[in-house]
């Protein structure tokens, strides 16, 4: 076992530090080929990761040793804040530095001429850095290679990405050594083959369980909606009562609404911020650093507060709005109290009536250590496809050779060379049935080595690496102040919605919409005002099968002495003007409301499954001429609104009929394209716009749809095609949760006529993410409001 | 059954043919514009994307459904017919083919655009612009031209929530859609293409139904944020 080094192990001692067991056992593993940590939050993970690479560096390195990988930005930049207290104050001659989208073009390019010695980074800023033709100088001496929060980056494309790159880098430097750190999972062994091969576990003690509950308010929670302003009296008083609290939302733009009206009641002024990926970096980091000083009380937050940075003053950790997930529930309750061993402390806060029945479920799994997870399907070709670009952007490449080394990546382990063919041939000459760009082919084989054909490809390809599609945002502004600090970003969808004097919120102010200038949102102060409902942005989770089926069984109870008692009446009104769902039943209201013939449907498939169910539905729905205007889906229901009334469910609900409509749907619809879109982009077959160089006017893009639907009518076999089928089978479709919820239901469908909206029902209406459905239904309105404009002005 | 939206242009009775393009039936006369053939050929020429190379089929495959369906002893190409001359020249055997075809027993009129200024190695009359009975024919709309068609813009409408390429007419002046796929296009309330037209100008929608709105009636995406 490596020995602490002498001044390391002083310092120690001298903040009367003692190193928990599972960090000496890092230490002790420190020759290993790769090991995975699994820690619960405030257990010093970060630091068991590192010490065996400070106990080498101590010896003394040239270059590069330990690279760091994180899946946010802001964790690159706090665990170099918290390296270097031990690091200076043992007096290590240890260079670290942080490299990410924020880093100065000037350092990044030091960074790599002269690598330091502990390079903290992201999975996207390593891609772009191995896309350099220097790489192999860069990553020649590197030792250890250490992945934090592996298992919130394996549960996206990012984490596959990463995998390959890391099969690169063990091209790179024989005999590195692999750490990842991860919070409590479900299923460690998976976890351990992700990371690679001959990966072994070490489980550090899981500590106490949480103390956790649900918020007494006082009030109830509203009928409908999200954003828990019900509960801000009871929740500042929380805020009093302890140092810090974290108080996250589901999405942004609730976190919004909800820290403006937090403001409003805080009278005694107690210092609160507001955190999420909306705000403008400045104003991010200005919070971050206000916390790790300990001048807040309290944070209002989203994810963009998951995962890392150490405040190990947070005692409580409020969660508004209904978890969704009992795995990252328990992760973020571990964010309160960092102190190892003792019970984090949290409070569940539901947003509404329903999601006080998902909270009382939430927290009996919780108690029964019950975590829900979904096994991983096989490593994503779009990744793969820009993994080859990129790696020819560093230099030419032989098939043979990248094939074996893509292998060794865990997600990719059982990739077969004619699916790896399929996708260097993707990526060489656009791989259509009509073999039309032989000539103009991106890769070209030269002396039995791939390269590209043309250099200057290369800087596209990087400007185009990651994997994530973000929704393309525009900077907000304060009108009259360009070189201003922009106040944040907002969805491009949401500001398109937007007219001149429609307000909204963004970083806790109401903001006037004055106009776009520039790809620039122009904005004014406008206090006082009420909010036009703050859209933008919104991270949608789908309710896991464990914690529906838990609901469900819920609703079967006789009375419901664990419900406060607004919710077990609302649950007891809802029996008695309609039914409540039962888990061998499907039930279905009908009711019309605004004008509008309106179906629910009651699935619990999930979000995805219950989409999914609302485009087959309307799909059916639109054949059989019922004119079907849209659909809103959540984990429980999906909400159609069309034209005509439906009397007759039970043929729309056959499941071979269904299982048809899977085939055939993916001929057009919004979701389908949606995928594509994504995958299309990741693949490298259409460019991201970014911003300054977007496109304007006439020169306007082509939509990603029309590839779409010409790429269906005339080369269904099409990789692209593949991939965003398959896609849609795992992540957005989860047509296994409509088979099973069939299944469960066997053609017991009750179909409930009312008069109106039913208390069950409300909710749907105040959903964001509806989807239009492009029919009968909207030409018919189309052609009724082009018939009122023509009247208005005089010319019918 | 009617072929498209019956319109009045200067005198001449017109048809919008739901594809985008115009019929004039008393001349027999097919109009389309913007077709811009071989356009994925040249992005990828220019090391751009490889798109997928079927937009030449898929355009000339409208363009057939309507010659089918109208007739036309004449069909005029307003310009822009390819994304460039080279586009032109390399055009793939069986799209030429399927061009000639189209083109054979008819009077075939290519019209110069900004991308295709030129002549190409192709059948038909290759003009600067057209004079048929009332109607001038070219592809950039003149600063006071009247009883004109034209194209170039790739004009959009956004109604009710549905975008589509669109018509734009006063009844003077009309500006085409863009024929051609991987076109994009251009909000009808740009005003270098709203200010062309005068008083009462309307649009018209192409699609399943002729959805007709006046044009100062439409109000402005927020920013040319189509996609």
């Amino acid at each position: 076992m490596p020995a602490l080094p002498r001044p390391l192990a002083d310092w120690f001692s001298a903040q009367s530090w003692a190193l928990h067991p599972h960090q000496t056992d890092m230490l002790a593993r420190a020759g290993r080929a790769s090991t995975l940590l699994i820690a619960p939050t405030g257990g010093g993970k970060t630091l068991a990761g590192f010490l065996p690479s400070l106990a080498e560096l101590a010896q003394g390195h040239a270059g590069l040793h330990t690279l760091y990988i994180s899946p946010l930005k802001a964790l690159t930049a706090d665990i170099r804040r918290n390296l270097r207290a031990p690091v200076e104050g043992a007096g290590l001659p240890i260079r670290i530095e942080d490299r990410t989208g924020d880093t100065p073009y000037t350092q990044r390019r030091r960074q790599r001429a002269d690598p330091p010695h502990i390079l903290l980074t992201t999975p996207e800023s390593l891609a772009l850095l191995l896309s350099y033709e220097d790489a192999p100088r860069i990553f020649s001496g590197l030792q250890r290679v250490i992945v934090d929060e592996i298992h919130a980056l394996a549960e996206s494309k990012r984490g596959d990405q990463l995998m390959l790159c890391l099969a690169r880098l063990a091209r790179l430097a024989p005999g590195l050594r692999r750490v990842g750190l991860s919070a409590t999972v479900e299923d460690p062994p998976a976890l351990a083959r992700y990371l690679g091969p001959d990966t072994a576990i070490l489980q550090a003690d899981p500590g106490p369980d949480p103390d956790i509950s649900m918020l007494d308010t006082g009030a109830p929670p509203p009928w409908a909606g999200g954003g828990g302003r019900h509960a801000i009296p009871a929740i500042l008083d929380q805020v009093r009562r302890h140092r810090t609290t974290l108080i996250f939302h589901n999405t942004r733009a609730q976190a919004e609404l909800f820290f403006h009206h937090l403001w409003l009641a805080n009278e005694d002024s107690l210092p609160i911020g507001i955190h999420h990926g909306s705000l403008a970096r400045e104003q991010r980091e200005r919070v971050e650093a206000a916390m790790a000083a300990g001048k807040l009380r309290a944070v209002v937050c989203t994810g963009s507060l998951d995962l890392g940075i150490d405040w190990g003053d947070v005692d409580l950790v409020i969660q508004v709005g209904a978890p969704k997930n009992v795995k990252r529930l328990v992760q973020r309750i571990g964010r309160a109290n960092h102190r190892y061993n003792a019970p984090s402390k949290a409070l569940l806060v539901p947003a509404n009536r329903f999601e006080v029945v998902e909270c009382v479920a939430a927290l009996q799994a919780v108690r029964d250590h019950d975590l829900d997870g979904e096994p991983r399907g096989p490593g994503p070709r779009d990744v793969l496809c820009q993994h080859i670009l990129m790696t020819a952007a560093s230099g030419p490449f032989e098939a043979d050779a990248l094939f074996a080394e893509v292998r060794e990546a865990g997600p990719y382990g059982s990739l077969t060379r004619p699916e790896f063919d399929a996708c260097l041939d993707f990526v060489a000459t656009g791989g259509y049935a009509l073999r039309a760009y032989d000539r103009w082919q991106r890769l070209v084989l030269r002396d039995g080595r791939w390269q590209l054909r043309d250099p200057r490809q290369a800087a596209v390809i990087r400007q185009n690496l990651g994997t994530i599609i973000d929704v393309e945002t525009l900077k907000v502004r304060l009108k009259g102040r360009p070189g201003g600090t922009p106040l944040g970003e907002v969805e491009e969808g949401f500001a398109s919605t937007l007219t001149p004097g429609d307000t909204f919120l963004i970083g806790g102010e109401i903001v006037r919409y004055e106009g776009l200038r520039e790809m620039t949102v122009e904005v004014t102060r406008q206090p006082g005002r009420d909010p036009k409902v703050a859209v933008f942005n919104g991270t949608k989770f789908a309710t896991s099968t464990l914690l529906t089926q838990r609901i469900l069984r819920m609703f079967q109870q006789e009375a419901w002495p664990d419900l406060p008692r607004h919710t077990a009446e609302w649950l007891a009104l809802q029996r008695d003007v309609s039914r409540l769902p039962e888990p061998d039943r499907l039930l279905l209201e009908s009711f019309p409301h605004d004008g509008r013939e309106h179906l629910c449907v009651y699935g619990f498939a999930g979000r995805n499954g219950q989409q999914t169910l609302g485009l087959l539905l309307t799909k059916r729905m639109e054949e059989t001429g019922l004119a079907p205007l849209g659909f809103v889906a959540t984990d429980y229901a999906t909400l159609i609104w069309g034209l005509e009334p439906v009397t007759d469910p039970a043929p729309l609900f056959d499941i071979a009929a269904l299982r048809d409509g899977l085939e055939g749907w993916l001929s057009g619809n919004a979701v389908m394209k949606r995928t594509f879109r994504a995958s299309a982009i990741i693949a490298g077959l259409i460019e991201r716009s970014h911003q300054g160089r977007r496109k304007t006017g006439r020169q306007a893009t082509f939509s990603s749809d029309i590839l779409y639907d010409t790429l269906h009518r005339f080369d269904p076999g099409h990789l692209l095609l593949d991939i965003t089928r398959q896609e849609a089978m795992r992540g957005l479709v989860d047509f296994a949760r409509i088979e099973e919820m069939i299944a469960r239901t066997e053609g017991r469908i009750d179909l409930v006529r009312l008069d109106r909206v039913t208390p069950l029902a409300a909710p749907l209406f105040l959903e964001p993410g509806r989807i239009p459905v492009q029919g009968e239904g909207r030409e018919r309105l189309a052609e009724a409001a082009a018939e009122r404009l023509m009247k208005a002005a005089g010319l019918a | 059954m009617t072929l498209g939206h019956s319109l009045t242009l200067s005198g001449a009775a017109l048809i919008a043919l739901p594809s985008g393009g115009l019929f004039w039936p008393d001349e027999g006369l097919l109009c389309v514009s913007d077709l811009h053939l071989g356009r994925s050929e040249r992005m990828a020429r220019r090391a751009g994307a490889l798109l997928p190379p079927y937009d030449s089929a898929a355009t000339l495959a409208r363009l057939d459904a309507d010659i089918e369906a109208v007739r036309p002893a004449r069909v005029i190409c307003l310009g822009d017919s390819f994304d460039d001359l080279a586009a032109a020249e390399a055009m793939d055997e069986a799209d030429r083919l399927w061009l000639l075809r189209l083109m054979a027993g008819r009077d075939w009129l290519w019209i110069e655009g900004n991308h295709d200024p030129g002549p190409i190695d192709i059948g038909g009359a290759h003009l600067e612009s057209l004079r048929v009975g009332p109607l001038s024919f070219r592809h950039i709309a003149e600063p006071d031209g009247g009883a004109e068609v034209s194209g170039h813009f790739h004009p959009k409408a956004r109604i009710a929530g549905l975008s589509r390429p669109c018509f734009v007419t006063d009844g003077s002046r009309l500006v085409l859609p863009a024929y051609g796929s991987y076109t994009g296009g251009l909000d009808c309330t740009t005003p270098a293409l709203r200010d062309l037209f005068g008083k009462g100008a309307r649009v018209i929608l192409t699609g399943p139904r002729p959805i007709v709105a006046p044009l100062d009636q439409i109000s402005p995406r927020s920013s040319s944020l189509s996609r």
